[in-house]
């Protein structure tokens, strides 16, 4: 193989080494990935606790958005049943679809790859150990205060994709719907937090020789899991500030009458929503590639297409949101376009399936309840495929769009394609973190009730549906309607029962140990059933193949006596290795973070902010996003300290530098990821004005003079130059660069006040088009960049004067340049779309 | 309470495979095949899982050769004939409508439909909840909405299309035969989204131009009708018109032919006399979230005479 960083392939012949290991380098492991006593279970960051929480936390609102199915469907058993009222039911069904879509479907995928990528991997930890914590407390708390909503009446009633004019002021006008776009704020930012830990944790932490080629397939889905939150979630994120905004100040972004469009929400929400159907199916898929072949004992058939598959899923689905609009009245030719797509998302879905058909054909199956939940995942998730398929047609969407058979189709499609292989996965993997292995005899039970609980429920639906029944209604005449519902209903409480066994099992046999665990029953090949500590493997191995465990027996002893890369800790700190993206060469050492007050505190915050400004108390909202700031800058500045760095040996003789910066450094990395968030939220502003725009172009106003563009364009080109600058000045003169941060900061400031007074000075009023509304939404937006570059400005300045920018560490001179070269990139766009597009059509 | 379906079973044939015209047959169709489809698919991918399991003459499945075959090249195949399909499916349509054609605008409000049939760009006459159409041909439906999106279906007649706030949809539907069809709001409106229904009464070409005359009609003014008086005192003439009177209330369903209707509430109770008295005394106990105010403190003899005056709007 060619070497991809210059590193010696040859050196990994030196492993497994001969020879005894020193015991006190086992003990000092230990000691520093040592396990929380007390309060530290709160500020613990080590990934096996945090994706432990985050996975009970997601089940937990499974459980509870559950609940809520069940008492819908005792509503629904009679016709005319008074059990609930209207405003509680539609509250009800709201949040039964919010909170399973964005606090438990998502999340629940996430915290399986926090919980399960470092060992699959064999990295220590995730890459960044404090921004998991973060997002998961985020998460939580901001998730269960949000669903206590419901207990007050004040729950969001407007459905889970939230279509305004019902949701904007005049319909809505109680804080419902502020606690909908608001309460899923966090949510937004934990997801995107995940993707970015997961883009870097896949790409940067694999155990030596792991190359794409190896990767395992849950990693692949992850992978592109994550790269589509970064994709799809930017459109949900600009939608709710859009919604908020028009709610809060008036902007009329969706109102017809004004210049809006209420189809501008139902772009960017499809846009967002459905590729987060395949978000939430890859990785559960994945879990599907890795299962299958433990259960048969046979590597999985088919291995490059499935990863084709996952690929071309994240591709094609954005092609496909339309496919929720066929009813709005588009022209035939772009609902055309749109059902080819739909059609071929679902191409890769089969080759997936027949993947695994294939697998177990391969070897000969041992029946467990991993395996019948897998198995039961197949059969519904391909009924479920089948039905999407006819959906994708836009004729037959015509007749069952907005009925009870989509509500069938898509309950076959997130119960077959997710919440089965999650079921099958909390079994498959309890052993490798349990003391107990869960009980094969209540799995079983709860398998077959939860199976034909799922068909009884649903299978009916679809008739329901063709009978004529709308979705989302709170009751239906007695009629033809009423037979289906009630057997809809016996079948839910069946579901319901099959997961209180599972529940029960749970409490009775799982026992958490990072230690002492049931080990490898399954006998699967994979990294992650190494003998495990809260460091994850004692040493980290040399991958040569895709099922390392079936390929090399040894392989287990020889990590465990530490034979491998880094059988200690090499700075007697907490550590990883960073690899190359592709063939997974060693480039350095990772030193990481350990327990902290600080993102716990910055999590609370950031709850905090969003759950007082739905309730609408301002002053202290504004003080507890600015207790947020100023946690976050604390637990920053902690990072990057100027300690002198040597080559370290990570085993067999092999030196590795234990920092990095530039574009072979993770914190760089994060940081490029992060700007493609915040350059999809923009792409997605852009698209917003250029689709209102289209709408009425007669009706925007003439263009601004154009001697305030050109000078505000000047400014920012300088705040662009000044910013690309500083690193290049950094390694002569440390100082010179922070203070170039600053002044790229100081430009970009007033480039911004430049175009916000023309703004003013021309009479701009975001509440009496949506053009005002647009543009205002442009300052807002880049103001926002303006202010975190400052900030940071601040912040180089603040190092310098605390002697704390040494010559050989640029990393963090160079993040600040990154944004900021970015905020004035951005400046730029965003001045020539609000100033000069209306000039150039 | 709801007005049930004319049809002879209820249960079977579902609604929406039911169709009455034209413009269902092909979606009836459509629906036909495609699920006759994903029921041949669905049996080939068990059988196919069932062999895997079964663990007889089963090594010929376990190649990269299989796994593309019966994962990338059958749906491939399958796929694109369904598309096509659907697109010339979609094509036959999507025919724009013609010039003579009847149209009809209905407007979603929540939760009612007001619908005026329509003289060229003008109104002829305004109704509400009820379409009644003629029987073999085709009409014109303008969507429109008056608040917040709604949604336009008869199963039986044909698509569903959305009424959409500042934008005007159109939709075409035609009755073969004479028959009362059911029809839904399918777009989640807000409070009382389940209880927007209306009916579409297709009747011959002869019965529908007599009653349209009948509607253009105002009603004769009646003096010294108490329970006329009391429409314009009580302040139903605030909400409700009624042509050729006083009464030109604009915010709730025009009422110039009343009695005329056959359901009450848009499309969920009978209007007969109980449930008449039932509605003027309290709505919102009928139906919940109505935005017409209780009467509870009239009367029971005033309320009486506008039933009555009511009752006599035909």
């Amino acid at each position: 193989m060619k070497s991809e960083t210059g590193f010696d392939h040859d050196l990994y012949k030196r492993f497994p080494t001969k020879g005894p290991r020193p015991e006190s380098e086992f003990d000092e492991l230990q000691r520093i990935w040592c396990k929380p006593k007390g309060l530290e279970y709160l500020t613990v960051v080590n990934n096996n606790y945090v994706g432990l929480y985050y996975v009970g936390g997601a089940f937990l609102f499974f459980l509870l958005a559950g609940v809520l199915a069940l008492i819908m469907r005792t509503q629904l058993a009679l016709p005319l049943n008074g059990f609930l009222d209207q405003e509680t039911y539609n509250q009800i069904f709201t949040m039964h679809g919010t909170v399973m879509m964005f606090l438990f479907a998502v999340p629940a995928v996430e915290a399986l790859g926090i919980l399960l990528l470092p060992q699959m991997l064999a990295a220590r930890d995730m890459p960044f150990p404090r921004l998991s914590a973060y997002a998961f407390w985020a998460y939580f708390l901001g998730g269960l205060a949000f669903f206590c909503s419901i207990f007050v009446g004040l729950a969001p009633n407007g459905g889970w994709f939230m279509y305004p004019p019902l949701t904007s002021m005049t319909y809505s006008p109680g804080i419902n719907a502020d606690f909908w776009l608001l309460g899923i704020g966090f949510i937004e930012i934990s997801a995107i937090a995940g993707a970015i830990e997961i883009i870097v944790g896949v790409l940067r932490t694999r155990a030596p020789g792991m190359s794409l080629d190896k990767l395992p397939i849950f990693a692949w889905s992850m992978l592109v899991f994550a790269v589509m939150i970064v994709i799809a979630f930017p459109s949900i994120i600009l939608a709710t500030l859009l919604l908020e905004l028009e709610r809060a100040l008036n902007w009329p972004f969706f109102d017809g009458l004004r210049g809006g469009d209420p189809l501008l929400w139902q772009h960017l929400f499809w846009f967002f929503g459905h590729p987060d159907v395949y978000i939430i199916f890859l990785p559960a898929a994945g879990m599907m590639s890795m299962i299958i072949p433990a259960i048969t004992r046979t590597p999985l058939v088919g291995h490059n297409f499935v990863v084709l598959a996952i690929l071309a899923t994240g591709f094609i689905s954005f092609g496909v949101w339309v496919h929720h609009m066929f009813t709005t009245g588009l022209p035939p030719l772009s609902t055309a376009f749109f059902s080819a797509a739909g059609m071929a998302v679902s191409v890769p879905a089969g080759l997936q399936v027949f993947a695994w058909i294939a697998t177990l054909a391969a070897g000969k199956i041992r029946w467990s309840v991993p395996a019948y939940f897998a198995i039961g995942s197949i059969v519904i998730f391909v009924m479920g495929g089948l039905t999407g398929v006819m959906l994708a047609l836009v004729p037959f969407d015509w007749v069952a769009h907005d009925t009870y058979f989509v509500v069938a189709h898509l309950h076959y499609v997130l119960i077959g394609g997710m919440v089965f292989p999650l079921i099958a996965a909390f079994y498959f993997w309890a052993p490798m973190m349990s003391k107990r292995r869960l009980s094969e005899r209540l799995g079983r039970w709860a398998f077959w009730l939860m199976f034909i609980g799922m068909h009884v429920t649903f299978l009916v639906m679809h008739w329901t549906g063709l009978m004529g029944m709308p979705r989302r209604v709170y009751t239906y005449p007695d009629s033809d309607w009423t037979l289906p519902n009630q057997i809809s209903t016996v079948g839910a409480f069946l579901i319901g029962l099959g997961v209180l066994l599972i529940v029960i099992d749970l409490v009775r046999n799982f026992r958490f140990s990072a230690t002492d665990t049931v080990g490898n029953i399954y006998d699967a090949g994979t990294l992650e059933w190494l003998p495990t500590g809260l460091y994850s493997s004692r040493s980290i191995p040399v991958v040569k193949s895709r099922y390392p465990l079936w390929d090399d027996p040894n392989l287990s002893r020889d990590v465990e006596e530490g034979r491998y890369f880094l059988p200690n800790s090499a700075t007697g700190e907490r550590e990883t290795i960073v690899t190359s993206p592709w063939n997974a060469e060693p480039q350095y050492l990772q030193r990481m973070p350990g327990p902290s007050w600080f993102h716990l505190g910055a999590a609370v915050f950031t709850a905090g902010f969003f759950l007082l400004l739905t309730v609408q108390l301002y002053w202290l909202s504004a003080a507890s996003g600015l207790l947020a700031i100023g946690c976050i800058l604390r637990w920053a500045w902690a990072n990057d300290l100027p300690i002198v760095h040597t080559a370290v040996d990570i085993g067999a003789g092999i030196k590795v530098a234990t920092y990095a910066h530039g574009p072979r450094s993770h914190g760089w990395w994060a940081m490029s990821v992060l700007l493609v968030v915040a350059g999809m939220i923009f792409l997605m502003l852009m698209f917003s004005y250029v689709f209102l725009w289209s709408r009425q172009p007669e009706l925007w106003p003439d263009a601004r003079p154009l001697a305030i563009l050109f000078t505000s364009l000047a400014l920012s080109a300088a705040s662009l130059a000044s910013a690309l600058i500083a690193p290049r000045l950094y390694a002569r003169a440390p100082w010179a660069a922070a203070l170039l941060a600053l002044l790229s900061a100081a430009l970009l400031t007033s480039a911004w006040f430049v175009d916000a007074l023309d703004w003013r000075a021309g009479g701009l009023d975001p509440e009496l088009h949506a053009h005002g509304a647009l543009v205002a939404a442009f300052l807002s937006w880049q103001g926002f960049f303006v202010v975190v570059a400052a900030l940071m400005g601040l912040y180089a300045i603040a190092r310098w004067k605390a002697g704390l920018l040494a010559r050989e560490r640029p990393a963090t001179i160079e993040s600040i340049s990154l944004f900021q070269a970015y905020a004035a990139g951005q400046a730029l766009v965003a001045l020539t779309i609000t100033r000069a597009f209306v000039l150039g059509v | 309470m709801n007005p049930q379906s004319e049809r002879d079973s209820p249960l079977w044939p579902p609604q929406a495979l039911d169709p009455a015209g034209p413009f269902a047959a092909p979606l009836a169709e459509i629906s036909w095949v495609m699920l006759t489809m994903g029921a041949a698919v669905l049996v080939i991918v068990l059988a196919a899982l069932v062999l895997a399991l079964s663990g007889s003459a089963r090594s010929w499945m376990a190649h990269n050769k299989f796994v593309f075959a019966a994962g990338f090249s059958f749906p491939v195949i399958v796929l694109s004939a369904a598309l096509i399909y659907g697109l010339t499916t979609t094509a036959r349509l999507t025919d724009p409508p013609g010039a003579n054609e009847l149209r009809i605008r209905v407007i979603g409000e929540m939760w009612w439909w007001r619908v005026l049939y329509m003289d060229g760009d003008r109104v002829a006459f305004e109704t509400a909840n009820e379409i009644r159409i003629p029987t073999g041909a085709p009409v014109t439906f303008e969507l429109e909405s008056a608040d917040v999106i709604h949604s336009f279906w008869v199963p039986q007649l044909g698509a569903k299309l959305d009424m959409i706030p500042g934008r005007r949809n159109l939709l075409r539907l035609q009755a073969d035969r004479p028959q009362t069809y059911r029809g839904y709001c399918t777009e989640f409106c807000g409070a009382a989204h389940a209880l927007m229904a209306f009916e579409v009464v297709a009747v011959t070409p002869e019965a529908f131009a007599q009653w349209r005359t009948a509607q253009a009609a105002p009603v004769l003014p009646r003096t010294g009708d108490r329970g006329a008086a009391l429409f314009d005192a009580a302040g139903c003439a605030a909400c409700h018109a009624v042509r050729g009177t006083s009464a030109l209330g604009r915010a709730g369903p025009d009422l110039t032919h009343f009695a005329s209707r056959r359901t009450l509430g848009a499309g969920i109770l009978p209007n007969d006399a109980p449930t008449l008295r039932r509605w003027i005394a309290n709505a919102d106990d009928l139906k919940p979230s109505v935005r017409m105010p209780s009467y509870e403190s009239l009367s029971d003899a005033d309320r009486e005479a506008l039933a009555l005056y009511l009752e006599g709007l035909r």
